[in-house]
């Protein structure tokens, strides 16, 4: 990352939040974007993600620490001072004005003139391909244009940071893949910086420049989207974002970066250590379905493979899925692409699988 | 295109349904039944409101404009009147004063003529008395024509030589035969065809007075004697140049004797007569009043109900002294304005605070708002008279904390503060439970959103959450208004005598005046005014932007 980011543009100093005095919702959290980031906050319902939003856009006071934006404290500054734009899970769109005048609103309250403002919100809405729609309620327009609208109205005063509270979970899916784009275009376009907060790890994964995974009120892994995927730092990250294989087992050795892992059945496998230190810990070995290999040309002489066996097969068009049993767990799952050359096995069929020891992580238990 | 290609689409008529009917009506006859079923479910509540709501309703309106009472009674007088140039300084002519001696003759016979007085009596003071006046003394009116019959030949005081004169000879046979004892019905008078045609007016006469005798009073009509009324009819049909003398039934030569002696006999000036009893029937307004009420139907119920009368050259404002109803119709509106704001001003926030609030401490206050709805109102109203009065608890705190000196205490009961303090306590929870029901709607989002867009706390709740409540106003203040401007009990317990409403006024015209007429024309000028403030309401917010909730 380039130099802008040493000075964080939004810091989250050991923010604590309590509700009710007895439990923390969010536990020392520490966290700091640069100007123009898009930051993704992904966690299960529950983890802590809205409630950090809701306390940078100041509905919410932080129990103990301290928020910045561009190096000021904002925990004394109402929400209407704080100058960013939020789009809301429900769009938030007033009912009683017209699509126009929901966009001229935050212009009227800081007291801009008529035509400097139409011609703002002119500009908002033909940014968002609008253009046609100011007369209308929003009653009158589809789910997609409504939240269309719910952007344009938290970028027509052009704030500096614009927060989303889940902005595309009522939509449907090809609708939602559609606007993804569109928000990460304008974002990166407009050069705002951008707090989003999501559950859906493929919109997560997609837009983000950074994801930050949260979850007990902590944040468990911040890191950009590949290395997430590739390289989860914990049993919960590696759950939580995209497929994967867990086998638990004990640490038998580590040396050079290699573990080796004795697995409940007795099997011995080859895998990279990250969160496990000591001989004889328990630990979770996490590998992604599509770095499992059954082809043992593919493999090193000297890779450690375990016998599995077929127990279901499903093509899936682009791609095989196709559930193993191994090592006594029979919800091992492989994913091969759809290659002309590539061998669709068979249910009962007995197989050896294999991986290179980067791909199979050494996790917590 | 394959021939299985179902209903023909190239055809330019209606479209057709698979059997060839018409899809409307193919769609119609699938509906009857559904609706039917509707209709069934609802029927019997649709009967009973019918029967027990509706209905009496249309009756109590009905009688607002009905006034049948004056033609039935007086039908003879009210036709005499119809040439009668009431604009003009002359009392009527002689004849009308003997068609009045006539219908209140009948009247009183069938005790119909008070009525007819307190009726007449709401237009005209006095005009009640004048009529029973006249019903006790109507019987000796016309007894000069029966002494003079009478002392003329004893034939003429014998009922029966009247049966067999103006009867028809059947009748007259089975009434004769009749036993009065037996279960078997009396045989019906019939008028002898001979003498119809040669005493019109005392056939017509006699034959009210049989069908009184046998159908009202029950009697055995060969038993009874005729009313002095028949006496009078019969010396007017005989001066009046009757052909007695080809008559050759029954009582010939007596009837052609008395027309012979008729001419010479006495006479009653009738207008003498009833101005012997009453002077009053010398006066214009009496038979003016008559004239105005003559028809079947009449505004005079509504023009009194706006502090109009009705005269004979038309409507009148009456004096200011008299005016009433005007300033108690605006009253009710102003006190019913007042109420509704006052509920909207102390409504609002407890519906906002009530929407807001987390959902257990919502439904445990909301309890203490629907409290007073299980109390019963008379017990509330009650509890204010308590409250409100000179001694009462409100009066002794403020002068226990000094605001009030001991000697001035306020007056808060008896007027109109205290019907709008007490009713607006009432009237309360129907504009709080709308107000709560449409602000639970409004997601804390928009608010929010109001805010992170700029708006301060007061911009953000005027221009975004303020507009969207409106719609829960209007339906509170609609149920509070439409409330207020009929109400009753309480306005008649606390209001006194500047605090009481129309419906008060109504309730005195129901139940203590008597005059339902004017009741109903006031109550219906009510429903109108409710109704007509409904329209402008639809017409200027949209009946559409009303919600009670959801």
């Amino acid at each position: 990352m380039d130099n802008a980011s040493d000075e964080a543009f939004v810091a989250f100093e050991r923010v604590q939040k309590s509700y009710d005095g007895e439990n923390l919702v969010v536990k020392d959290l520490n966290l700091s974007l640069p100007k123009g980031e898009f930051l993704t906050m992904l966690g299960p319902s529950g983890s802590g993600k809205t409630t950090c939003l809701m306390m940078l856009a100041g509905f919410e006071t932080a129990t103990h620490g301290d928020i910045l934006l561009d190096g000021k404290s904002i925990n004394n500054i109402p929400p209407h001072k704080r100058g960013i734009g939020m789009v809301f899970q429900n769009y938030a769109l007033f009912p009683h004005m017209t699509v126009a005048e929901n966009l001229s609103f935050p212009l009227e309250v800081r007291g801009m003139g008529k035509s400097e403002r139409e011609e703002k919100v002119k500009r908002a809405l033909d940014m968002v391909q609008m253009g046609d729609f100011g007369g209308r309620r929003p009653a009158q327009l589809s789910g997609g244009q409504q939240q269309r609208i719910a952007l344009s109205r938290a970028l027509v005063f052009e704030p500096e940071l614009v927060l989303m509270d889940e902005p595309l979970g009522a939509l449907d899916k090809q609708l939602r893949e559609t606007l993804q784009f569109e928000i990460t275009n304008l974002a990166h376009e407009l050069g705002i910086t951008t707090v989003y907060v999501t559950h859906d790890q493929t919109e997560a994964l997609t837009m983000s420049d950074r994801v930050a995974v949260f979850d007990d009120g902590r944040i468990q892994q911040l890191a950009p989207p590949d290395k997430l995927y590739e390289e989860p730092e914990n049993s919960f990250v590696a759950q939580f974002i995209g497929e994967n294989n867990t086998l638990e087992g004990v640490i038998k050795e580590i040396n050079n970066d290699v573990a080796l892992v004795e697995l409940d059945g007795g099997a011995v496998i080859d895998a990279k250590p990250i969160n496990v230190t000591t001989v004889g810990e328990r630990t979770r070995v996490s590998i992604r379905p599509e770095r499992v290999e059954y082809n043992k040309d593919r493999l090193s002489a000297d890779a450690h493979t375990l016998k599995a066996e077929v127990l279901e097969f499903i093509y899936m068009g682009d791609i095989f899925r196709t559930r193993l049993r191994v090592a006594g767990k029979d919800d091992f799952v492989i994913k091969t692409r759809n290659a002309p050359d590539q061998t669709r096995l068979k249910p009962g069929e007995q197989i050896e699988i294999g991986w290179l020891p980067q791909d199979c992580r050494a996790l917590d238990a | 295109m394959t021939s299985s290609t179902a209903p023909d689409t190239a055809n330019d008529g209606p479209m057709l349904a698979a059997d060839g009917r018409t899809l409307k009506s193919s769609l119609n006859r699938a509906l009857r039944r559904s609706k039917l079923r509707a209709l069934m479910l609802i029927a019997p509540l649709l009967i009973f409101v019918l029967l027990t709501f509706i209905a009496p309703i249309a009756d109590m309106l009905f009688r607002s404009v009905e006034n049948q009472i004056v033609s039935d009674t007086l039908p003879r007088t009210t036709q005499a009147l119809a040439d009668w140039d009431a604009g003009g300084d002359a009392l009527p002519e002689d004849s009308t004063y003997r068609e009045l001696y006539r219908d209140i003759f009948l009247a009183k016979e069938r005790k119909l003529h008070t009525r007819l007085g307190s009726r007449l009596n709401y237009e005209l003071t006095g005009v009640s008395s004048l009529f029973r006046k006249s019903g006790r003394k109507v019987e000796d009116m016309g007894e000069v024509y029966q002494d003079q019959f009478e002392d003329l030949d004893g034939f003429w005081k014998q009922g029966e030589n009247w049966n067999a004169l103006m009867g028809d000879a059947d009748w007259l046979a089975a009434q004769n035969a009749w036993d009065d004892k037996s279960d078997t019905a009396q045989p019906q008078f019939v008028a002898s065809g001979a003498v119809s045609t040669l005493l019109p007016l005392t056939a017509e006469m006699f034959t009210l007075y049989a069908d009184f005798v046998q159908n009202e009073d029950e009697d055995n009509l060969a038993k009874e004697d005729p009313w002095a009324l028949i006496y009078s009819a019969l010396h007017q049909d005989l001066t009046s140049g009757a052909g007695v003398a080809s008559y050759a039934g029954p009582g010939a030569a007596e009837l052609q004797a008395a027309a012979a002696a008729a001419g010479d006999f006495e006479t009653v000036v009738f207008r003498e007569a009833f101005e012997d009893v009453d002077e009053d029937w010398g006066s214009l307004d009496v038979w003016q009043t008559l004239k105005v009420y003559s028809p079947n139907f009449t505004s005079g119920y509504f023009l009194n109900s706006i502090d109009m009368q009705k005269t004979i050259d038309g409507p009148e404002m009456r004096d200011d002294n008299e005016q009433i109803y005007l300033k108690l119709f605006m009253r009710t509106l102003f006190m019913s304005l007042v109420i509704t704001g006052s509920c909207i001003l102390l409504g609002y926030p407890v519906g906002y605070m009530l929407a807001n609030l987390p959902a257990k401490t919502a439904n445990l206050l909301m309890i203490l708002v629907l409290l007073p709805f299980w109390t019963s109102l008379l017990v509330r109203t009650s509890a204010w008279k308590v409250m409100l009065q000179q001694q009462g608890v409100v009066n002794d705190t403020l002068v226990w904390l000094g605001v009030v000196a001991d000697d001035s205490r306020l007056a808060l009961i008896n007027n109109q503060t205290g019907t709008i303090i007490a009713m607006t306590h009432i009237l309360l929870p129907f504009m709080i439970l709308p107000l709560y029901s449409v602000m639970k709607t409004i997601p804390p989002s928009y608010t929010r959103a109001a805010k992170s867009l700029g708006a301060t706390n007061w911009t953000a709740f005027w221009r975004v959450y303020f507009p969207q409540s409106v719609p829960g106003i209007g339906a509170g203040s609609i149920l509070v208004f439409i409330l207020s401007i009929g109400y009753y009990i309480t306005p008649e317990i606390v209001g006194g005598t500047t605090g009481t409403f129309i419906s008060n006024r109504i309730a005195y015209h129901i139940s203590s005046s008597l005059n339902w007429g004017l009741a109903a024309a006031l109550g219906a000028i009510l429903l109108a005014v409710v109704l007509g403030l409904y329209w402008a309401y639809d017409r200027i917010v949209g009946i559409d932007n009303v919600k009670l909730g959801g």
